[in-house]
């Protein structure tokens, strides 16, 4: 008779717990009692309300397997570098963090650099401030990197996410490899990340080009349901996802010249781009 | 860190504003200075007058040529220029501030160019000279170079203002030129457009965005004023606190009730601009209220010398506490109805376990 007694005294309490820590999370949010960094980025808003709502995706639509998370590192400065698709959303890039912060032991974040069009537009711009995203550009890169921070870039940027579907899976061009400039100045490891999944949520069958134009944005997908559906076409297919993070390659002690961010852009790209396909052989179809 | 060298005899100008004020009261209680000579087009306050202390004022507007009479006849060594500002008061139009900012500087630094006894120069600048926009870094250091220039505005006259100086720089290299980037001041006694506009009850914001903002408090910014004035710090360096507040915290720390407002078209500013006497919503405030502006201070600490002793959310609290207007949203009030809602929850949860944890 006793037992269960206990238990349900134990579920109470925590169940009394957790409401009190809710309703302290409500005030401290309205008083404005937390803190942000100097990018803007609201650890308590990311931890409480953002990753929670991102879980759901990660674990039961698109079930993320991850590999290689022993290649990042616990502490310090350190340049993920990855794969980019998802035509709608840049999903890849939430579950990239989210991965980094749910299955590495030290629970990091990834912070991540973004084109200037998503600080541009209302909503999004804020938003990616908040959960720690910043200007894609060489200060904001390097600040970051020397604080000891992990920095993820997307170096395809609207071209990797914009593509059709048919080249699927084949990497963009990597800018002009800035990224490789950011971390040789600060001496921090590069780790190369492969993506795989991100490129099914949302299949880019077209291009509306005059449409985009017109609206003034990098392209204008259309999708099997979007536009046709309208907010129901915004509902990803529940593709089957890995992340793979390959082994760092170390920037320390090399000497910033053209020829070798040349070199290692080309190496990282390779890198990614030859996982992609190891990757995609390992997975039995698109949606298992 | 710079040469301490006490001026003899100083002039600030702007003084009929409540910081030049502070800071002639201040130097002039320092018995090493022989004279504090302080200027501007109007008298100080009644309030201001006492915190002068034995500074001498000199009713003579800078962008008269009277001000290199005074210059000279006082043997000035060291001139401190405090009168750029955003805010002219609430009478004066946009072009009379450019007129005072502008052909002010310009005609106080002809004076002291022609001044052989001057050989030091404080001009407090301010960090709108970055603008703000979605294309800048997220912290500007003294050299980042703004993406968009700066077209009008407050924010040009101090681009502008900061050219002729460097002007002056090369013709008279021996003067020690200081140069001071100010982030927003605040404080109890501040009342600037920021000030006015965050003490509104309710705080129309631009939809969708939620700029950081990053504030000075006025006694490190007097501080920073003393040191530059009274030993050799030259440079160009921003004075900002450490730390940001986003907009929508600050509004909420002062229990404030935000109001957003949809950016597209004329209705926001339209909206903005008439909000109450003596608030004026430029194109270049709207901009800061989207993208808001982020200084890094790393110079003012190391090169210059100086460590904030108020963080941002410190010095807006210090002004929350001292602000005459009650909040609307009380955090006390808050915190109460917190504590009541749990109480009632306890007693709720029914049976024993009840009021465990109180």
């Amino acid at each position: 008779m006793d037992e269960p007694d206990v238990a349900g005294a134990e579920t109470h309490d925590e169940w009394q717990h957790r409401v009190a820590e809710a309703l302290a999370f409500l005030r401290r949010r309205l008083t404005g009692d937390y803190e942000v960094d100097e990018f803007g980025f609201d650890a308590e808003l990311t931890e409480q309300v953002f990753l929670p709502m991102l879980r759901p995706l990660y674990r039961w639509w698109w079930r993320v397997e991850v590999i290689g998370m022993e290649h990042v590192p616990s502490t310090g400065g350190a340049l993920v570098v990855s794969n980019h698709a998802g035509t709608l959303a840049a999903m890849d890039a939430l579950m990239v963090q989210l991965a980094v912060h749910d299955q590495h032991p030290a629970r990091r974040y990834l912070r991540g650099l973004g084109a200037d069009l998503v600080f541009q537009t209302p909503v999004l711009g804020e938003l990616a401030r908040k959960v720690g995203n910043t200007l894609a550009c060489n200060p904001d890169a390097e600040r970051l990197l020397r604080r000891g921070e992990l920095v993820g870039v997307w170096p395809e940027g609207f071209k990797g996410i914009g593509k059709p579907f048919s080249e699927r899976y084949k990497l963009q061009r990597f800018g002009r490899g800035g990224f490789v400039g950011a971390a040789l100045r600060t001496g921090t490891p590069i780790i190369p990340c492969s993506v795989i999944g991100s490129e099914e949520i949302y299949p880019n069958l077209a291009n509306a080009s005059t449409l985009a134009r017109a609206l003034g944005l990098p392209y204008f997908p259309v999708t099997p349901t979007f536009p046709w559906l309208g907010p129901l076409g915004l509902v990803p297919l529940p593709s089957k996802w890995l992340i793979e993070f390959g082994e760092p390659i170390e920037t320390a002690g090399l000497a910033e010249d053209p020829m070798l961010i040349f070199d290692l852009t080309d190496r990282v790209r390779e890198t990614i781009q030859q996982t992609l396909y190891r990757l995609l052989q390992r997975r039995r179809s698109v949606f298992f | 860190m710079g040469v301490p060298m006490p001026p003899k005899v100083v002039l600030i100008t702007g003084v009929g504003r409540r910081l030049a004020g502070r800071l002639a009261g201040r130097l002039a209680a320092d018995p090493d200075i022989d004279r504090v000579i302080g200027v501007d087009a109007v008298p100080p306050s009644r309030e201001l007058a006492p915190v002068l202390g034995r500074a001498e004022f000199v009713r003579v507007d800078i962008r008269s040529p009277l001000i290199a009479k005074v210059i000279a006849a006082a043997e000035v060594d060291t001139v401190v220029h405090l009168s750029i500002t955003s805010a002219p008061g609430p009478s004066r139009s946009r072009a009379s501030a450019k007129e005072i900012n502008v052909i002010g500087t310009m005609q106080l630094l002809a004076a002291c160019q022609n001044a052989p006894s001057v050989r030091r120069l404080v001009v407090k600048s301010s960090t709108a000279v970055y603008g703000a926009s979605p294309s800048d870094p997220a912290m500007f250091t003294e050299e980042t170079e703004p993406r968009s220039p700066l077209r009008a505005g407050y924010g040009k006259d101090a681009v502008d203002i900061e050219g002729y100086l460097r002007g002056f720089g090369r013709r008279r290299p021996e003067v020690c030129l200081t140069v001071l980037r100010f982030a927003n001041l605040i404080g109890p006694h501040v009342a600037s457009p920021l000030t006015r506009y965050l003490s509104r009850r309710v705080v129309p914001t631009v939809f969708g965005y939620d700029p950081r903002v990053q504030l000075l408090h006025e006694d490190d910014g007097l501080d920073v004023l003393q040191l530059a004035a009274t030993t050799d710090r030259p440079g160009t360096f921003n004075v900002g606190a450490d730390g940001v507040l986003m907009l929508s915290q600050v509004i909420r720390r002062s229990g404030r009730i935000m109001l957003p407002v949809p950016s597209r078209g004329m209705g926001a500013m339209t909206l903005l601009t008439r909000l109450g006497p003596g608030f004026a919503f430029s194109a270049q405030n709207i901009r800061y209220l989207h993208f808001g502006r982020v200084v890094d201070n790393a110079r003012l600490k190391s090169r210059f010398g100086y460590l904030p002793t108020y963080t941002t959310a410190q010095a807006f609290d210090d002004f929350v506490r001292s602000a005459t207007l009650p909040p609307v949203l009380d955090p006390a009030l808050l915190a109460r109805a917190e504590q009541l809602a749990r109480g009632v929850l306890a007693r709720a949860g029914c049976g024993p376990a009840g009021g465990a944890d109180g």
